[in-house]
């Protein structure tokens, strides 16, 4: 895993808690769409600050606004109330200044573009020269272990691999904000494992700053430094879990007791949220 | 000979031959029977063959007329035989002289109106008003018979010193931007919201998504317009020679033919117009192929 190690370098500074900085500051946020019938309020006062080096997961039922705030923070949506910050600025500056690499639920691969194509679509963009883009898409295909496939397409890759492409397009100009949307949603759970796991090798390494919208408890609690637990209509904030396993956890934390009580409590704040039990 | 036989069974050329074979028969029952009345008067004329005359006289004769209502099959290819093969092609008896004038007509006509009909669907895709102000225009432009214009636009341009191929290519861009236009907005229209949502998160400026996202995704959509367009474009470069007199190209043949009743003349430029437009379709096909396996299609 030596190309993780060369990512750490370049960032390896903001891993230290001391020198946090809050990388998203929402405050009072609230969006309502418009719709033919009835305004639709999407998220409620929604506050939360999710620190540089991060790993936040956003979990709760179907409805809930756990995309629709992830796509405020990616200024792919407009909020209609309260304030938002990424990196200290707009999403919209953010956004232009290429603060974040998206992960969709799909993997929205180009169909017309090879694997290589589709990794360096990003870098094309930023206007790179030819060798860097060939330089830095062959470090994240490595990384995804898709070495090999540059010239497939992707109708010829299963989920899984799309999935990775996805992954490797959103690392290739190494943001360091990562916004991941379900992205191992529509996979199977030994794949979904084995990302899990590479996930959060990279988190570890590179000091990144995640957030990860999952409806999945144990993905959330095997993942997460935070777990915010959110519920529907209105979409809004019932519960911000902080967990204290280590940074560097392998999936034998999944039998230690202390997994199971984050699981628990992530799981009553979920019920509370549907308000069929009373807590 | 097995795997001929093998590909004749399991491949498309079976069932392609087998309706040629009936197009073939039922060309040749319809020549003997809009034929038989002139050649029956004849018989009874003639006092020779007056009631002597039999079924196989009769289909031979039908057969073998100079001026038939619908000549046979063998008479058309004959005639592609002698003014095909057996003439320089650079000579005006050449039936394939003519193909040319009105396919380099039809080919420029196809270029521009090809064009003309990528830049307009990119400009009403990219100004929304655009599609309201243009595409009333665009539809009722096709509604205007193409025969009754064509005069119109040869006289005007011929007006302002346009003559030869250029007021035919006019009409063929006419006839064959509009199949364009329709299927470059779908076209361009075509990529998914997720797809859109994707490169707006790299801050992607309109000329980007245009070029990255935009463009590539149309292409499913062009060449099936492109091939409807290069059709029309041969009709359009067809009907631009009638009204004229033009002294070359199939349609001047085609008046030719039907000014001194030479239906046999009428019928194999019908013929070699039919090849020159399935060829040009098919030509447009292979560029698809070509482009579509570039870009990682399965087919």
């Amino acid at each position: 895993m030596a190309k993780i190690e060369r990512l750490r370098d370049r960032s390896g500074a903001e891993v230290s808690p001391a020198a946090r900085q809050p990388a998203v500051e929402v405050a009072g946020l609230n969006l309502v769409f418009q719709t033919a019938d009835t305004p639709v309020t999407a998220l409620s006062d929604i506050n939360l600050t999710v620190n540089k080096g991060d790993f936040v997961s956003l979990i709760g039922p179907s409805g809930c606004g756990k995309t629709t705030l992830l796509r405020v923070i990616a200024d792919l949506e407009r909020a209609t109330g309260g304030s938002i910050q990424v990196n200290g600025v707009s999403p919209e500056q953010a956004r232009l200044a290429r603060a974040y690499g998206y992960v969709f639920q799909a993997a929205a691969l180009y169909p017309w573009r090879s694997v290589l194509r589709n990794v360096t679509l990003p870098l094309e963009i930023m206007g790179l020269s030819k060798k860097e883009q060939l330089e830095r898409a062959a470090r994240v295909i490595e990384l995804v272990e898709l070495t090999g496939f540059e010239r497939k397409f992707p109708w010829q890759l299963s989920g899984g691999m799309q999935q990775r492409v996805s992954i490797a397009r959103a690392l290739s100009f190494d943001p360091d904000l990562l916004l991941m949307d379900e992205p191992f949603g529509a996979l199977d759970e030994i794949i979904r494992d084995r990302l899990n796991e590479q996930l959060l090798q990279l988190w570890e390494r590179t000091g990144k700053t995640v957030i990860f919208v999952t409806h999945s408890i144990p993905e959330a609690v095997f993942l997460s430094s935070r777990i915010v637990v959110m519920s529907p209509r209105p979409g809004r904030i019932v519960d911000i879990v902080e967990s204290d396993l280590p940074r560097d956890r392998n999936f034998e934390i999944r039998e230690d007791a202390r997994f199971a009580e984050i699981a628990h409590r992530v799981r009553l704040g979920l019920r509370a949220g549907h308000g069929d039990v009373d807590e | 000979m097995n795997s001929l036989a093998q590909r004749l069974r399991d491949g498309h050329a079976l069932p392609v031959l087998a309706i040629v074979a009936v197009l073939i028969a039922v060309w040749y029952l319809g020549a003997i029977w809009l034929n038989s009345q002139r050649i029956i008067d004849l018989y009874e004329a003639d006092e020779d063959m007056k009631g002597k005359w039999t079924t196989s006289d009769l289909i031979r004769d039908t057969l073998s007329m100079n001026r038939p209502v619908l000549p046979a099959p063998d008479q058309v290819v004959m005639e592609l035989d002698r003014s095909v093969l057996e003439v320089a092609p650079t000579s005006n008896r050449s039936l394939l002289y003519h193909a040319w004038v009105t396919l380099s007509a039809a080919l420029v006509g196809f270029g521009l109106g090809a064009l003309l009909g990528i830049a307009l669907a990119v400009a009403i895709v990219h100004v929304k008003t655009l599609e309201r102000a243009l595409m009333p225009w665009v539809i009722a432009s096709q509604t205007i018979p193409i025969l009754a214009i064509a005069p119109m636009i040869i006289v005007v341009l011929g007006s302002i010193g346009f003559v030869g191929l250029m007021p035919k290519a006019f009409i063929s861009a006419y006839l064959c931007f509009f199949p364009v236009t329709i299927g470059m907005v779908k076209g361009l229209t075509s990529p998914e919201p997720l797809q859109l949502d994707l490169i707006r998160t790299y801050s992607a400026n309109e000329g980007q998504i245009f070029r990255k996202l935009r463009w590539p995704a149309s292409f499913a959509f062009l060449f099936p317009s492109l091939k409807i367009a290069v059709a029309l474009a041969v009709v359009g470069a067809i009907v631009g020679e009638l009204p004229t007199g033009a002294a070359a190209g199939l349609g001047a043949r085609l008046l030719a033919g039907s000014y001194y009743g030479q239906t046999v003349q009428i019928w194999s430029a019908l013929v070699l117009a039919s090849l020159v437009a399935g060829l040009s379709v098919a030509a447009v096909g292979w560029a698809e192929r070509i482009t579509m396996r570039r870009m990682g299609g399965r087919a």
